[in-house]
């Protein structure tokens, strides 16, 4: 029993918005809903499943479905963090695959840029139970967790601040082709190690930009997918784990994309060699390099090595990523970037890309989220998808 | 000019101990560092709370550790919000506890520069409103 051919993407939509201070955020979930479900041919009294994440206003799908007017079979808010849209994705095929729903919809959106509140949305985690012992060491924001892991990683295994800017720079090369990237400039490596130290060993190029926005998946039957007009794309496999600080032996060398992976990999029966395609979370620089040997497209503490020379750089580098400019350069809407990564391979996939940076004839991508906080608990997932006939 | 980690000034907010964790408090108050350990297979437990994350256990008794430990990773922090902007650079770290837990914490008194994963470090026990946190230095 798989989810491998039971389900297909069927409609996209990334919210063109950066800074939307007349929206609210139940608003930009339904436009976003709106978007994928008219490029899917769809509309919203298909819908029967509906996902969202905890960040969702109110009791998020129960509010949601109320805004939308949505009549469910199937609803689901699991939260990871931004890595949430990636297991939605495996968690919808599930369901379609066990008959629970046809046309799954899973929307985002948010205001960290205008809307006042900051990244992290602190308010939600204030009565952790943990709160007693990480909140008073002025940890800023999500860089400073993975400012330690990659404090470790460096020290564990002699990774440089020049390979890192390497993500940057690959990321800022695609940027330039994206009309609503935030950040259009390509930048050198040079230019990433001048920028202001945030959190050490990470610098402000090594961090994601912060926007408005948002996004929308939707997700069908395979009957459904072949009476519509869209490329089809299928979904493969997926696999997700949460990966917590182990009774404070928290290894911060690795995250939990190494138990996601293979999930991932083995439900889709593909191998690394057969991936054409990677969207890979960048929060930062050592999200990227981190998840890449996580993943085991090398070896752990060879990350560095790997991403030099242009390897992440489409086409013709050895894992084209990223193709949109990513959380890096492009967009990371509500502090939030899996959806987008979903969104940029099946671009990749349908040969929808911009030109300039589409990968020839490609036909397995591979989408990876990462959601929390690398320095602390967090949750990853990986999502394997393939064209038509893959 | 002695940064704000140097001089041992960060800002500290205060903890709320709740029942789970009162004895650790209790303990920084004394200037001690009190660990809870399960009773039924004697792991040591970080964060402080009655739950065995290995065995399940919902037991626990508490000891007091050496306060002695090594840098298992750090950050200087240069950019920072609220009270701790004009607080920075100061060092968020991991330190290894010699009984086995890496806990979250400043280093203090030292130049946060000097700062380097694997350096030895020692408890000092700073007011925090009605509470004293835990917090390193060389």
């Amino acid at each position: 029993m798989s989810i491998r051919g039971k389900a297909c993407m069927a409609g996209i939509f990334e919210h063109p918005g950066r800074e939307l201070p007349d929206k609210t955020t139940a608003q930009i979930h339904a436009e976003s809903a709106a978007g994928a479900l008219a490029d899917a041919g769809l509309s919203f009294s298909d819908v029967d499943g509906y996902f969202c994440a905890g960040d969702a206003p109110g009791f998020g799908p129960l509010s949601m479905a109320d805004y939308m007017g949505l009549s469910c079979s199937y609803v689901d808010s699991t939260e990871m963090g931004g890595s949430t849209y990636v297991a939605h994705v495996g968690h919808a095929a599930s369901a379609i695959a066990m008959g629970k729903c046809r046309v799954a919809l899973i929307t985002l959106g948010g205001k960290p840029r205008t809307g006042g509140q900051g990244p992290g949305g602190a308010g939600r985690i204030g009565a952790a139970p943990e709160s007693n012992f990480e909140g008073q060491w002025g940890i800023p924001g999500a860089v400073g967790g993975y400012a330690l892991a990659a404090s470790r990683h460096m020290y564990e295994f002699g990774t440089t601040s020049e390979q890192l800017a390497e993500i940057k720079v690959a990321a800022s090369i695609h940027a330039q082709y994206n009309p609503n990237a935030f950040l259009r400039k390509v930048v050198s490596v040079q230019e990433v190690l001048d920028s202001p130290m945030v959190s050490s060993p990470l610098r402000r190029m090594d961090c994601c930009v912060v926007t408005d926005g948002g996004g929308a998946l939707v997700v069908v039957a395979p009957e459904v997918a072949a009476q519509l007009s869209r490329p089809k794309v299928k979904v493969l496999g997926h696999g997700e784990a949460p990966k917590h600080t182990n009774n404070g032996r928290i290894d911060l060398t690795h995250s939990g994309a190494v138990w996601s992976g293979p999930r991932a990999f083995s439900e889709a029966g593909v191998s690394h060699a057969d991936i054409d395609y990677a969207s890979i979370y960048d929060s930062f620089t050592i999200t990227v390099l981190m998840t890449l040997e996580d993943l085991g497209f090398c070896e752990k503490g060879k990350g560095g090595e790997f991403v030099s020379d242009g390897a992440l750089v489409s086409p013709g580098g050895k894992l084209p990523f990223n193709t949109d400019g990513g959380g890096l350069c492009n967009n990371h809407p509500t502090n939030r970037g899996g959806i987008t990564k979903v969104i940029e391979a099946v671009r990749q996939l349908r040969g929808e890309a911009h030109p300039e940076v589409q990968v020839p004839d490609c036909q397995i991508a591979l989408a990876h989220g990462t959601g929390g906080s690398l320095g602390t608990r967090m949750g990853s997932a990986t999502l394997i998808l393939g064209q038509e006939d893959s | 000019m002695s940064t704000a980690a140097e001089a041992g000034t960060l800002p500290a907010p205060e903890p709320y101990p709740n029942t789970e964790d009162a004895p650790f408090w209790a303990g920084t108050a004394e200037g001690r560092l009190m660990l809870p350990r399960c009773a039924r297979c004697a792991t040591v437990i970080w964060y402080p709370r009655q739950f065995c994350s290995e065995c399940s256990g919902q037991e626990v008794e508490w000891f007091e550790a050496s306060g002695r430990g090594t840098i298992y990773a750090r950050t200087v922090v240069h950019r920072a919000q609220g009270p701790w902007g004009p607080a920075a650079p100061y060092v968020i770290a991991y330190v290894e506890l010699e009984e086995g837990p890496r806990i979250l914490t400043n280093i203090i008194g030292v130049d946060p520069d000097t700062v380097e994963v694997g350096q030895e470090v020692r408890a000092v026990f700073v007011e925090a409103g009605a509470q004293k946190i835990v917090r390193f230095t060389r």
